[in-house]
């Protein structure tokens, strides 16, 4: 009960300082909101980069081509080497034979058969393969040349890439996009501690009072907490009601997926409600820690 | 019985400055002590220390039997809550009636309405301001403020009220008038300590007088021995 009665009064307190302080107080929350915004879109990207590269992942294959004189001994023994790498998923490693291929292909076009039926193995130009899946695509071009490197193996074909560079570009924004968050949470952490300390500096004989009639020292600071929770809980209010209506927005807009089917995006339903808490939880923890630090540093018990 | 017990204290400020030498002092429950001495002596100081705004620098302080220099920066508001203090310049929040500074004290330490209620009108009647509670601090006069102040410091039910020159900034009918309140408070039980200058009021009220000079106690003077 009295814990409670101390807590409604906090944060009556906490809201009545934020509203005294007005101007200072928007500074800090226009930068918990700005911040969050740019955390929100880079969270969004990265997501779905993740989401897609793990789709293509599953779609990736590399393509080695046997040379066409190979016996089945060596073709054996290029199998045993293949599974040795680090990067490929050693129980998807499919060996097909040229002379199915071929079958395939025949079934495929009245053209082809006309040309291929009467191939024998030795006369097929046709290359027996190994199909190989690789577990991180980041690293598929290092496989190939790893797999072309291996005696007997002619030549190594794969996304070819496009997929590739992609990834590579949404990477580089990944993390361009994780530094400007992280240098934004230290500004916004400055900036709060900044405003809490005006408050602490405002208030000075309410402390001093405070003390005097012995509140004890976590009652003493507790209102200051709140103040930098509560600028932390409204600063996200626009970052997310942004989140849910742009993505949703987005989503829709590009009925679901970007540029190619390749790139699917995730779908709105949960995740935009996954990514709002995220930033609520951002924006509380950025001000209890910007209000840590200045009540640490500025109200001396 | 002793509600406070100083033996051998010294206070060495951070500058260098001491401000109390050896100083030995006994004061029993429901006393009313006054401090008194010239400017710089070390009295703030000495009371200071007995809420525990500063920490002696060797020597022993009980206050209601708490070691005052031994209890952790966490703890001291279990000290604070058995003292009531008053200062010259009222110390009053003045965005807050006189009613609510006085609850100010109370809400703090989480009680509910209903019990701050009638403990904030019982104090402002002892004090004689039953019917200003609604002012504002801007509103009242110097002597009325006071008593604003010091029924804050006693609404709580303190067993110490200490006084730093509460008269300091009154006119002498004014300053009576708060020490009729002061002794009216003392009769209920609490007991007092005052710092002041004013001799007027000193030789007048016939209490312990303890006299420091430099630091030290050069008198200590019981009930009416007291003369200009
Ligand atoms: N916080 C402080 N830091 C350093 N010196 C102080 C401090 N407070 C008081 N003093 C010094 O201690 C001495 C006693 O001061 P004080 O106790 O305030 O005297 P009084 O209240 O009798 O006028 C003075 O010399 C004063 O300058
Ligand atoms: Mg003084």
């Amino acid at each position: 009960m009295k814990t409670l009665r101390i807590l409604s009064r906090n944060i009556r307190d906490s809201f009545k300082s934020v509203f005294r302080n007005f101007s200072l107080s928007l500074a800090s929350i226009s930068c918990i909101t700005i911040t969050l915004i740019v955390v929100s879109v880079s969270m969004i990207l990265s997501l779905n980069v993740n989401n897609f590269t793990s789709l293509i992942e599953k779609d990736v294959t590399i393509v080695a081509f046997l040379k066409t004189d190979i016996t089945e001994e060596e073709t054996d023994k290029v199998y045993d080497e293949i599974i040795t790498l680090d990067n490929i998923e050693k129980d998807n490693v499919e060996f097909r034979d040229k002379m199915d291929i071929s079958k395939e292909m025949m079934a495929s076009s009245e053209t082809f058969k006309s040309i291929m039926k009467d191939w024998t193995r030795e006369e097929s130009p046709i290359q027996d393969t190994f199909q190989i899946k690789v577990t991180d695509i980041n690293l598929i071009h290092k496989t190939a040349e790893e797999i072309k490197n291996i005696k007997n193996v002619d030549v190594v074909k794969y996304g070819e890439g496009m997929v590739e560079e992609l990834v590579k570009v949404f990477d580089v924004i990944r993390k361009v996009s994780i530094a400007i968050v992280i240098s934004l949470i230290l500004v916004t952490a400055f900036l709060i501690a900044n405003t809490i300390k005006i408050t602490i500096m405002s208030r000075k004989r309410e402390i001093e009072i405070m003390r005097l009639v012995g509140a004890s020292n976590i009652n003493i600071r507790l209102p200051f907490m709140f103040e930098g929770l509560t600028l932390g809980i409204i600063g996200s209010i626009i970052p997310i009601i942004i989140t849910i209506y742009g993505y949703n927005a987005l989503y829709n807009h590009f009925d679901g997926q970007l540029f190619t089917q390749f790139i699917k995006l995730i779908k709105p339903d949960s995740f935009v409600y996954l990514v709002s808490l995220i930033l609520l939880a951002i924006g509380m923890i950025v001000g209890m820690f910007g209000s840590i630090r200045a009540v640490r540093k500025y109200l001396k018990i | 019985m002793d509600i406070i017990r100083m033996k051998n204290v010294k206070k060495t400020y951070k500058t260098g400055t001491t401000a109390i030498y050896d100083l030995d002092l006994n004061i029993k429950k429901g006393e009313f002590v006054f401090v008194i001495g010239s400017t710089g002596c070390g009295k703030s100081t000495l009371i200071k220390m007995l809420y525990r705004e500063e920490k002696p620098t060797s020597g022993k302080i009980l206050v209601g039997g708490i070691d005052v220099g031994k209890i952790r920066n966490g703890k001291v508001y279990k000290l604070r809550r058995k003292i009531g203090v008053v200062f010259q310049n009222y110390q009053l929040l003045q965005n807050s009636t006189a009613y609510e500074n006085v609850a100010f004290a109370l809400e703090v330490l989480g009680l509910p309405k209903s019990e701050v209620h009638p403990k904030v009108m019982k104090v402002l009647d002892l004090v004689g301001l039953k019917n200003k509670a609604k002012q504002y601090p801007n509103h009242l006069s110097g002597g009325e403020q006071q008593r604003v102040a010091i029924a804050r410091a006693i609404v709580n039910g303190p067993k110490i009220l200490i006084c730093d020159e509460p008269t300091g900034n009154l006119d002498p009918k004014t300053s009576m008038e708060i020490m009729e309140v002061l002794e009216a408070i003392n009769k209920l039980g609490t007991t007092i300590i005052m710092v002041t200058h004013d001799i007027e009021i000193v030789e007048k009220l016939k209490k312990r007088v303890v006299l420091l000079d430099s630091g030290r106690i050069v008198k200590d003077y019981k009930e009416g021995e007291y003369k200009k």
